[in-house]
């Protein structure tokens, strides 16, 4: 049975989650409690505001950072199981900071009756990674979506946030070559 | 009124160069207002470069940041140019659909009221708002709408059970999870036309008595997500949202909430536990959403498509809209063409329009030139419908008949190199990734089945795998809790039939 923290102990976990950041703490972990608490200041008010909150989280960080599950849990009054298991529920959610740059190719059909399949295998080995991977050096993470909704000109690939249409592998090496050049 | 000049910035459109477009024609200072519309949904030629005539608006594409400078130069004089296609509206794509729904998507500025209600928009509103909340259900019921999203499931039907409840509180919902591969019409609409799909939820806030809206819309959609929150900022500030819609008294709040990328959430229930912040599990039925939904309230859940076609109907009336249409599949469907299409788009035609039309009249052929083998109708649960089928007419009953559905509309062209075990594999794989593994024929049946079609192929006692698939399916059809582990059958099973041979024992490369 879950019940609800008590507001003692919410204001308990926020206290040990920031005095962990006071004493000696490097300025990323300092960031990121920082991301943490303005998201639940912003949306922690909102009807069923985890998926709000996390959003939020992402946002600003790339990620969701592991040690803010138990300040978000208990600031939602959930336990952090509950809050685990919504992160790992939905494939858009990162426990880890991405590469430098995430490049998302899309493996549904509509890509697939394009050419999708070739372009997959030539990501891969391109970059040297599986989907989900991020290349040693940290520069680029390498994604699989379902479908950007680009269906009538894939196959489709989203390059930090910009959609391509119609990119063969030739393409795909151009496109991650500006984007490396940035 | 200044002479317009619209670059599209339809997520399609962006993907091929608008935006550069745009800037250039920005920077090019060509005296007229920019206008960046949503997509006509032709988007072969996208970015296609609009401008107004006395005639009407004429057209260019697909232009690039290398022909703009010609373009505008032809505009500047007298119009003519290679890239040229004359009057949008009369281009044959477009001049023969029964634009309903999309009516105004490409055509109007997504970011302003002023131009909404220029083009007729929230005429349906100031309707609903004129007679009794029973008589807007009466009337959606009375158009014959059925649920775009997939299941057409009557709307009326839904929307006079949440009217029916006694409740404080009541709620709105909008299904903007497209996750079906090949469909992108609820994206255009939401990019191109934002304030019609505002405006049908509205109008369903104003017939059951619900204060509070949501849109539920894919993170994978974000220009569509930033055009839905312009545009509710300003529908707010013009008064036909918040404390009292249109002065009426009324209240109703909207909201987009983003998903998080599981495909599993365009499930009515799941999507409801998603809303509500929690992993988006399928919740048993019932109880229905209609009556216990989104935080335990009655709940209308919609697709992007029903609710934006609510205005019209509202609008034009129930007999207008079911005049479109053939026996109990009435009104129009946003087709989607994708795929291996040379024109691939949206086509929005009453039902009746037949799959060969639309693949070959509208879609013209495949963009590859080798001959079309198969279609997906419907998204990655959808049959596999082999040419023999390509003059099956677009009707839910028709597609029943034949062993598929209509679902979304969405529309995926395969040509002859297309290896349909290998489709057949990626649907179980697919289901595997997006099951929320509530049920057990969806979690175990979905991995099971890629093994067991990988069995086949490797000459592993095909026969016995064969029977082993065929009672995997059947469990599946009729052991899950919704329609991701209950429909994946669908796409397998049509392959298995249509498609036998390349199920076939094959040699290892």
């Amino acid at each position: 049975m879950l019940r609800p923290l008590a507001r003692g102990a919410a204001d308990g976990a926020r206290a040990a989650f920031v005095e962990q950041g006071d004493s000696h703490v490097s300025s990323a972990e300092a960031h990121e409690q920082a991301a943490v608490e303005s998201a639940i200041g912003r949306f922690g008010q909102q009807p069923g505001p985890l998926l709000v909150v996390l959003h939020a989280i992402q946002d600003a960080l790339g990620y969701i950072p592991p040690a803010g599950i138990a300040r978000i849990a208990a600031a939602l009054s959930l336990s952090r199981a509950e809050v685990h298991g919504v992160v790992t529920f939905y494939h858009y959610f990162r426990l880890h900071p991405p590469g430098r740059h995430i490049v998302q190719v899309c493996r549904a059909e509509a890509c697939q009756a394009r050419g999708g399949a070739a372009l997959e295998a030539h990501a891969k080995a391109r970059l040297g990674v599986d989907f989900h991977q991020t290349t040693a050096d940290g520069a680029t993470t390498l994604e699989a979506v379902y479908c950007l909704g680009n269906c009538a000109t894939g196959p489709a690939v989203r390059i930090d946030g910009r959609l391509h249409s119609a990119v063969t592998p030739a393409r795909f090496d151009r496109l991650l070559a500006d984007q490396e050049s940035n | 009124m200044a002479s317009r000049i619209y670059v599209p910035k339809d997520a399609t459109a962006l993907s091929l160069g608008a935006d550069e477009v745009a800037a250039a024609v920005a920077a090019a200072g060509t005296g007229r207002t920019l206008v960046r519309n949503g997509s006509r949904g032709m988007f072969w030629l996208e970015p296609l470069v609009e401008v107004d005539t006395p005639a009407g608006r004429v057209g260019y594409g697909p232009v690039t940041t290398a022909s703009v400078a010609g373009v505008l130069a032809a505009i500047a004089k007298d119009g003519a140019h290679p890239l040229c296609i004359g009057l949008v509206e009369e281009h044959p794509y477009l001049k023969s659909q029964q634009r309903l729904t999309f009516a105004r998507v490409g055509i109007v500025d997504p970011t302003s009221v002023a131009d909404y209600l220029a083009h007729g928009g929230y005429a349906g509103l100031e309707q609903a708002l004129a007679v009794a909340p029973a008589d807007i259900v009466k009337t959606i019921t009375d158009s014959g709408l059925r649920g775009r999203g997939g299941a057409a499931f009557p709307t009326g039907i839904k929307w006079k059970t949440v009217h029916d409840q006694d409740a404080p509180q009541k709620y709105v919902t909008c299904n903007a999870d497209e996750g079906d591969s090949g469909t992108f019409a609820d994206r255009m609409l939401m990019e191109g036309d934002p304030f019609t799909l505002i405006e049908g939820m509205t109008i369903a806030a104003v017939a059951v008595g619900a204060t509070q809206g949501y849109i539920y819309c894919r993170v994978e959609y974000p220009e569509a997500i930033a055009a839905l929150r312009t545009a509710l900022a300003a529908a707010h500030t013009a008064g036909y949202l918040g404390a009292s819609v249109c002065g009426s008294g009324k209240r109703f709040e909207l909201d987009v909430r983003v998903a998080a990328g599981a495909y599993i959430c365009g499930e009515e229930t799941s999507m409801l536990e998603s809303l509500e912040g929690k992993r988006g599990e399928v919740r048993v039925r019932p109880p229905l959403p209609a009556i216990k939904g989104l935080f335990g309230c009655p709940t209308i859940v919609n697709n992007v498509i029903s609710l934006a076609s609510v205005p019209v109907i509202l609008a034009k009336g129930a007999e207008h809209y079911r005049n479109f249409g053939v026996g109990r599949s009435m009104g129009t469907l946003p087709l989607q063409l994708a795929g291996n299409l040379r024109h691939g788009g949206l086509v929005e035609r009453a039902f009746g329009v037949t799959l060969r039309e639309l693949l070959y009249d509208y879609g013209g052929g495949s963009v590859s030139g080798r001959p079309l083998k198969a279609v997906q109708v419907g998204g990655p649960l959808g049959a596999y419908v082999p040419v023999k089928h390509f003059d099956t007419p677009i009707d839910y009953e028709a597609f029943a008949a034949v062993g598929a559905l209509v679902g979304h509309g969405g529309i995926v062209a395969f040509d002859d190199s297309a290896d349909m075990a290998k489709l057949a594999r990626y649907a179980f794989e697919f289901c595997a990734i997006e099951s929320c593994g509530k049920c057990t024929p969806c979690r175990i049946g979905s991995t099971r089945g890629a093994n067991v079609i990988d069995g086949m192929l490797a000459c592993d006692h095909p026969d016995e795998q064969r029977q082993r698939l065929d009672e995997l399916c059947e469990t599946m059809l009729h052991g899950s809790l919704c329609g991701l582990g209950g429909m994946t059958p669908f796409p397998v099973q049509s392959a298995l039939k249509h498609f036998p041979e390349e199920f076939a024992p094959r040699r290892p490369h």
